[in-house]
């Protein structure tokens, strides 16, 4: 028995590494200071995609991830550690999607992509931190969903059996496929690359950011193209895509100044800390 | 059922008692149906549902939808959702909550997926005002605002849904405060029939094994928290902070870098997306300040930040900073209290 499973992928700003400079003077973000990487629990659902694939041999992992042209980057990292191919869907009519008219642009592409057994990804993306896109498109297609997965056991008789993680426990469940599965962060890590395959997917990009000599490349090499979708190859109403088809809206962002309190100062300094210490006894703050 | 537009809750409902988190929604749901002047309702899905509408009516609510069946409990996706897609076509509410945890994480995206309305995750403040959109010139009148941090924490962002209801919104428990309205309020209880909302090919999943402890740390509960960030350097580091804690009769808490690397278990993080706690005392190591972690513990009686940078943005909310190395300050306070407490 072989599958053919689809992993969600994001290229996310890495928020968990923000320095002094990653706020403009205004208050808004500067992406362009903050590093785009594959979105962590992101690796943990391509790692499961990449067991089941060795689990059953002639299981083909497919990589979605929408996104500019430039999130391609994810796709190459998925093909370097043992995806089979990878699609990114890009299109201005997706700008300013919020989570549902995200899942929605991606279930039009899923719906492109024939028989699909499983859609594997992470539970959240760190840059927004809401954990709808997997259930979203779970909905939009109909099918069941385990979230907060920790392993994929296997897939069996049309249901694969998962275990997932839950408020102090673990449950460990059998659903029918094809379903969609979200992926926690404490699965198993990702495996690094793979240096066999990182040498034949080195050239690998979509074709809008392919020069002359990469495109007779991508001409030469199929299996070096990677797979770039619009809003009109998977058929999406516009009215649905991007800020249009969004029912929530910001009404503001702020950057976030503590109203400073005047703080006694101390250092690291024997006497100093000894004092403040009978202090806090005195006032029964500890003791 | 002609009541439309109100203000609904879903109920986590375990070993017979309400959620907490469910609790805490009741609270903020009763003050904000008073601001728009309708009812708060309550939907809550299981088995032996029997003394639900004693444990929330002191909360205020008006109405409790109770649908009762075996094949409800434990929680599972398709069913609860459906019976609230089903539920909120006929209510038509106007503002939804539940809690933002592994169940209604898992239901509210796809409630809102099927009836294309706006879900907003994790919410540290519900508030209600008006909105102007800045493309039409409408305006909206007595919105939901959904207040949450986002972008790693680093902004604060305010989401309303101007179109589409219910206006969702999941919150994590201990965020919002719980009160009890009225002791003696009593609501009117409506039993739903299973059937007429959930078909039998909604029951698909199949739980084989299910392992639920309730959990060793209490960091909620506890008067005083010492917490270590990113700053501590190591899960060696952190033993010290537990000997702190042994020493003072506190929990250990962490930021979530701290988590993220590896030094502490999930259960202890504080922050937006872990634990919110206002303890009587918190005592921050090593921790910079980032604001999905103030938001966790910004409402504490008493912070004190030890850290070697002087300038940490945690600093601007402490009442006490000790500019200096953890691992040399936190033995200091150890043996101090050791030496000077009865």
């Amino acid at each position: 028995m072989s599958l053919n499973i689809i992993v969600l992928a994001k290229q996310v700003p890495d928020t968990r590494n923000v320095g002094k400079d990653a706020m403009k003077a205004d208050g808004t973000v500067n992406r362009a200071a903050l590093p785009a990487i594959f979105n962590p629990e992101d690796l943990n659902a391509l790692e499961q995609a990449l067991r089941l694939k060795e689990m059953y041999p002639g299981t083909k992992v497919t990589l979605l991830t929408m996104g500019p042209a430039r999130a391609a980057e994810v796709i190459r990292e998925g093909l370097y550690r043992g995806a089979d191919n990878g699609v990114v869907l890009s299109d201005r009519a997706f700008a300013g999607a919020d989570t549902l008219a995200t899942s929605y642009a991606l279930s039009a592409a899923v719906r492109k992509m024939g028989h699909v057994d499983l859609i594997i990804g992470g539970r959240q993306a760190i840059d927004g931190d809401t954990a709808q896109v997997g259930p979203q498109i779970a909905e939009k297609l109909g099918w069941p969903q385990v979230t907060y997965a920790e392993e994929i056991e296997k897939v069996a008789d049309g249901r694969v059996v998962v275990k997932r993680r839950i408020e102090g426990g673990v449950e460990t469940v059998s659903c029918p496929v094809p379903c969609v599965v979200t992926v926690n962060g404490s699965a198993a890590p990702c495996r690094p690359r793979n240096a066999k395959a990182l040498q034949k997917y080195k050239y690998a990009a979509v074709p809008s950011e392919a020069d002359e000599a990469r495109k007779a490349l991508l001409e030469a090499r199929p299996w070096l193209e990677i797979g770039e979708w619009n809003a009109a190859t998977v058929d999406a109403d516009l009215e649905q895509c991007g800020l249009a088809g969004s029912p929530t809206k910001v009404k503001g962002i702020v950057n976030v100044v503590f109203t400073a309190k005047e703080a006694r100062r101390l250092d690291n300094d024997d006497a100093q800390i000894e004092e403040f210490v009978k202090e806090l006894i005195a006032n029964h703050t500890i003791g | 059922m002609a009541d439309k537009n109100n203000l609904i809750v879903y109920l986590e409902f375990e070993d017979g008692k309400v959620a907490d988190v469910s609790l805490e929604l009741l609270t903020k749901g009763r003050e904000l149906a008073d601001k728009l002047g309708i009812k708060l309702e309550a939907v809550v899905a299981g088995d032996n549902l029997k003394d639900v509408e004693k444990q929330v009516f002191p909360y205020g609510v008006d109405t409790l939808y109770k649908v009762e069946d075996k094949r409800l409990y434990p929680y599972t996706s398709l069913p609860h959702s459906s019976l609230l897609i089903n539920l909120f076509k006929e209510l038509e509410p106007r503002i939804a909550f539940m809690g933002a945890t592994s169940i209604g994480r898992d239901l509210g995206p796809r409630v809102s997926s099927a009836l294309h309305s706006g879900l907003t995750a994790d919410c540290t403040q519900l508030e209600i005002g008006d909105y102007t959109d800045p493309k039409t010139g409408k305006e909206y009148k007595d919105l939901l605002y959904q207040i949450r941090p986002a972008f790693g924490g680093n902004i604060v962002a305010t989401i309303v849904n101007p179109d589409h209801r219910p206006q969702m919104a999941t919150v994590r428990e201990g965020v919002m405060k719980r009160e009890e309205r009225d002791p003696n309020h009593t609501g009117t209880v409506v039993n739903l029939k299973a059937e007429d909302y959930i078909k039998d090919e909604d029951y698909v999943v199949e739980i084989l094994d299910r392992h639920v402890e309730k959990s060793k740390v209490n960091l909620k509960g506890s008067p005083i928290i010492v917490a270590g960030g990113y700053g501590v350097g190591s899960k060696e580091n952190f033993d010290l902070l537990q000997q702190l804690a042994d020493t003072l009769g506190a929990e250990v808490g962490a930021s979530r870098a701290a988590v993220d690397a590896g030094w502490v278990d999930h259960d202890r993080q504080i922050g937006q997306t872990g634990v919110t706690v206002r303890p009587k005392l918190y005592i921050a190591c090593g921790i910079s300040g980032q604001i999905q972690h103030i938001a966790g513990m910004q409402d504490s009686g008493i912070i004190i930040s030890i850290n070697s940078d002087p300038d940490a943005p945690i600093n601007k909310i402490a009442d006490y900073v000790i500019t200096g190395k953890m691992e040399e300050v936190v033995p200091k306070l150890i043996k101090y209290y050791k030496k000077n407490s009865k």
